[in-house]
């Protein structure tokens, strides 16, 4: 992708990551996809419960992640902006402007 | 990290007959994972010498007792090696590397390195599993990985082994060695599975069928895994579950699809370490 | 009228009987290979206490996940309904009950008269059950009923990285073999698993007073920590185990 306006080349190599896990009650993943995802960092902002982080991944991209701490305990710590909480939307797909967050529950 | 008995040995190999001191570029990749570690180093481009060790208690004098094993006997030493990338879930903790490259990056170059026409890999360690989709350059195009729980690990295999007194490398063979289908097990938890085996076993069922019937909970688990970013061929499996045949070949079974194992599936990670090791040394200088 | 409940659990099976709604006796004998003969013996124990024989009692209900796997049973009731019932009689104030058993918790939302209105449960996933206190106690080389207190002797809270009971074993090893205090290793456990029950139970809505029971509620520790994340002191009978056996037995009460 060469932008013209910077006149410089921007390398993307696009890759969705999946982070969180599969127990025996279900899947519970936030999907992030690097080719949407600008590193704006609002998601970081908008999320009560600190779940993403700012990173610089292997291509030199800043781009959103789930925190290593949080991974494993994803459905219980997004608990709180679910439905089953009486949550009507998930703050972190409202702030991201690129559509790059989903969640897999 | 772990007392418990893993039921693996230590090793490392040598590439017979070569002579280091002629190379011009010396490279390594050292993966530290939350069971073992691996070292392997490159000798313009082509593997010198690689090591599988337990990780100890700290990822540090891991990495060095991965390289060192590795490294002994060849007269090679650590300030020999040129450029270091360091791996895996000890990363950070790898106090010679140069650089530190994610192991999802890395799985997918060392399986690229390994078969260039592979585009989706699934590693399964002692206690994470990772499945990876790349390109024909093997970039990274998506990534799952899942290391909460045990029942997708290699970590239920070790305790059906242990709970059978089964040898971990027996498992796969025997969960072949069986008539008709095995049972369908309700509990995916390895805890609750536990008294499952047992209580299937007080009922009369052969433990090799026991035994194939959490296999086949694996690599149903390992297919919800993979489908998750979805199969495209040519398909690799690493990590130590590779050298399980019982459930690499029903998980072959499930996708209808080959799965390619390298010759060492357990250094698949620090070899690809290794790989962009030497690439990024070979673009510095030119540079 | 002397009426009796089973509570067939994972691990244990508890009997009480009652006689004009007042507990008359009651047993807990734990689950071996055969839950028939197991339950059996529960039950002769709990007779034998009571001075009183099979023909004396009026009617049985068993409850619990092996409820099928009784010869002396006339019906059965499912465990939600007999803990909820069972956790009114004991706290008529009750409008959430908490049960935290060896293998599996639920949360129930109730009325006055310990009918349920909502429930939910993790029965996947041993982390979060008394399974998860056991297997720590053994790791950290002290008795099940120990636990609790010896995690209310905790000043520091210490982070817990694994969410699987046997990712937790190696954990704990490691944990103790660079100095961890053992206090404070036990509360962290504790703490991990009031932390599962509490986002479990917010799922059907927390309303005072939340009555805990089940296994698990006999630890201080973990009695401790719900209360602090609930926000509210749960209250606790003195025998949290047979709660969901006395519900079984006011059901089979009103049966006749």
């Amino acid at each position: 992708m060469f932008d013209w306006f910077f006149n410089r080349q921007i390398l993307t190599l696009p890759y969705i990551a999946n982070y969180g896990y599969t127990d025996a009650s279900g899947d519970y993943y936030i999907t992030i996809d690097s080719q949407k995802c600008d590193g704006c960092g609002k998601c970081v902002d908008a999320c009560p419960e600190k779940v993403f982080e700012l990173i610089t991944d292997d291509y030199d991209n800043l781009v959103a992640k789930v925190r290593n701490g949080v991974v494993r305990n994803l459905k219980y710590i997004c608990g709180p902006c679910k439905p089953v909480s009486g949550a009507t939307e998930l703050k972190c797909l409202r702030s991201c402007e690129k559509g790059a967050i989903s969640h897999s529950w | 990290m772990t007392a418990v008995n893993v039921g693996w040995r230590e090793y490392s190999w040598k590439a017979p007959g070569k002579d280091w001191t002629k190379a011009k570029i010396i490279t390594a990749g050292v993966d530290v994972g939350s069971v073992s570690s691996q070292a392997v180093v490159l000798t313009d481009k082509e593997i010198f010498c690689y090591s599988n060790a337990y990780t100890g208690s700290s990822s540090p004098s891991s990495a060095i007792k991965a390289i060192n094993m590795a490294l002994e006997g060849t007269g090679m030493k650590l300030e020999d090696i040129q450029f270091t990338v360091g791996t895996g879930y000890g990363r950070v903790n790898v106090p010679f590397a140069n650089k530190t490259i994610t192991e999802i990056s890395c799985h997918a170059r060392g399986a690229h390195w390994l078969l260039p026409s592979v585009r989706t890999i699934l590693d399964m360690g002692g206690q994470d599993c990772k499945a990876i989709r790349c390109d024909e350059r093997g970039k990274v195009t998506q990534f799952v990985m899942n290391d909460k729980c045990a029942a997708g690990s290699g970590r239920s295999m070790e305790v059906l082994g242990e709970l059978l007194s089964v040898p971990v490398e027996d498992i796969g063979p025997r969960s072949l060695d069986i008539k008709g289908e095995p049972p369908r097990v309700s509990s995916t938890c390895v805890v609750f599975a536990k008294s499952e085996a047992l209580s299937l076993l007080r009922g009369g069922v052969p433990i090799n069928e026991v035994i194939a019937a959490y296999c086949d909970a694996l690599a149903h688990r390992v297919y919800t895994l993979v489908s998750r970013i979805g199969m495209e061929e040519d398909f690799m499996i690493s990590g130590g579950i590779a050298k399980n045949l019982g459930v690499v070949r029903r998980v072959e079974k499930l996708f209808g699809v080959k799965a390619h194992i390298s010759f060492e599936p357990q250094i698949v990670g620090a070899l690809g370490a290794a790989i962009f090791a030497n690439d990024l040394l070979e673009k510095s200088t030119k540079a | 009228m002397i009426t009796a409940g089973v509570d067939i659990g994972a691990e244990t099976a508890k009997v009480v009987i009652l006689r004009d709604g007042q507990v008359l006796s009651y047993s807990v004998v734990v689950v071996g290979v055969d839950m028939k003969q197991s339950t059996e013996q529960g039950l002769g124990e709990a007779l034998h206490k009571a001075g009183i024989t099979i023909d004396d009692v009026k009617h049985i209900t068993a409850t619990g996940t092996g409820r099928k796997h009784t010869s002396f049973a006339h019906d059965q009731v499912s465990e939600v309904i007999a803990d909820a019932k069972g956790a009114a009689w004991l706290f008529p104030t009750v409008r959430t009950v908490i049960d935290v058993g060896a293998e599996e918790s639920r949360g129930i939302k109730c009325d006055a008269e310990g009918k349920v209105l909502d429930f939910a449960r993790n029965e996947k996933c041993a982390a979060g059950t008394g399974t998860f206190v056991e297997a720590m106690a053994k790791a950290l080389e002290v008795k099940v009923e120990e636990m609790g207190e010896l995690g209310l002797l905790s000043q520091k809270e210490i982070p817990l990285n694994v969410t699987c009971v046997i990712f937790a074993e190696s954990e704990v090893v490691s944990l103790i073999h660079s100095g961890v205090n053992k206090v404070d290793i036990a509360q962290a456990i504790h703490n991990a698993i009031a932390t599962r029950t509490v986002s479990m139970v917010r799922r059907v809505g927390i309303e005072k007073d939340v009555v805990f029971i089940g296994g698990v509620a006999k630890n201080v520790g973990v009695a401790a920590l719900l209360g602090k994340h609930l926000g509210i002191e749960p209250l606790i009978p003195e025998n949290p185990q047979i709660a969901g056996a006395i519900g079984a037995a006011l059901i089979a009460r009103q049966k006749e």
